[in-house]
């Protein structure tokens, strides 16, 4: 079972990265490095590290490749037409698949029982790459190299507005 | 499972990858290979932290993840201030310091 699940998303990450590379649109190419991001964190699920699956979606399909996004919109002309004219039915198909996940997550929702729930004192993954256990390796033993993440967060914000910032 | 499947696969990604900073003209494409390459890393620091049966490669994925989005960031404003000063993205047009 492992094996299937590894070759499906194995490959799927493979060819989206191949298409990355060879795509001549670099919106496709972007989204196509989307497909990659998340096929790769189902391997990291196989890997048994769900915490940096999850990471892995919020962080880097979520926030970085949509900066990535708004930066190719906003310099390659192509991207912007083809959202406006090319594909003007697909908000329609948007709405129409937006309400549908919204009635089914509300009949999820409705019908959940909290008793299921699992209660706060039992660990909900256990295991080396479980959330707690990484948050105190990382509060811990790594404590200094994650405040100078912080330092370097900082950095770049502030050359990032420095360096976009409009020339007078 | 054994772990010379996600080294080859990590291998593969990281190929793809430096192949594509190599052929790609446009800049945001190289940015794009560029995170490629940083994932193919991370999925090797995951697998060996797997097989090892130890957290610190989990920990060294998450300060990767912290430099990608720096190096996002600032590439990006990069990006953006060239092709004020350029009028375009093809890194063949930026050649000031170029020998």
């Amino acid at each position: 079972m492992e094996t299937w699940f590894f070759f499906i998303l194995g490959g799927t990450a493979l060819f989206a990265a191949i298409n990355v590379v060879a795509q001549h649109r670099v919106f496709y190419a972007a989204l196509s490095l989307i497909l990659c991001l998340v096929a790769l964190s189902g391997l990291y699920l196989l890997l048994q590290a769900p915490f940096i699956a999850a990471v892995q979606i919020i962080v880097y399909a979520g926030a970085i490749m949509v900066l990535f996004l708004f930066v190719i919109m906003m310099l390659d002309p192509f991207s912007a037409q083809m959202i406006c004219d090319k594909h003007k039915y697909l908000s329609y198909l948007a709405v129409v698949l937006g309400v549908a996940v919204l009635i089914f997550l509300y009949r999820f929702l409705q019908t959940y029982d909290l008793a299921l729930a699992p209660s706060n004192s039992t660990p909900i993954m256990g295991g080396t790459g479980s959330p707690g256990n990484l948050g105190r390796v990382l509060f811990s033993e790594y404590l200094l190299p994650f405040e100078m993440t912080s330092v370097l967060i900082l950095i770049a914000i502030i050359g990032a507005v420095v360096l976009a910032r409009r020339r007078p | 499972m054994d772990i010379q499947y996600y080294l080859i696969l990590s291998a593969l990604l990281f190929v793809v990858g430096a192949a594509g900073v190599i052929l790609r003209k446009n800049i945001i494409a190289i940015f794009l290979c560029i995170e490629l390459m940083l994932n193919a890393v991370n999925l090797s620091f995951i697998s060996f932290s797997r097989y090892l049966n130890q957290v610190h490669g989990q920990i060294f994925v998450f300060f990767v993840m912290v430099v990608a989005a720096a190096e996002a960031a600032v590439g990006l404003a990069i990006t953006i201030a060239l092709y004020r000063h350029r009028g375009s993205l093809n890194v063949d047009d930026a050649d000031l310091m170029k020998w």
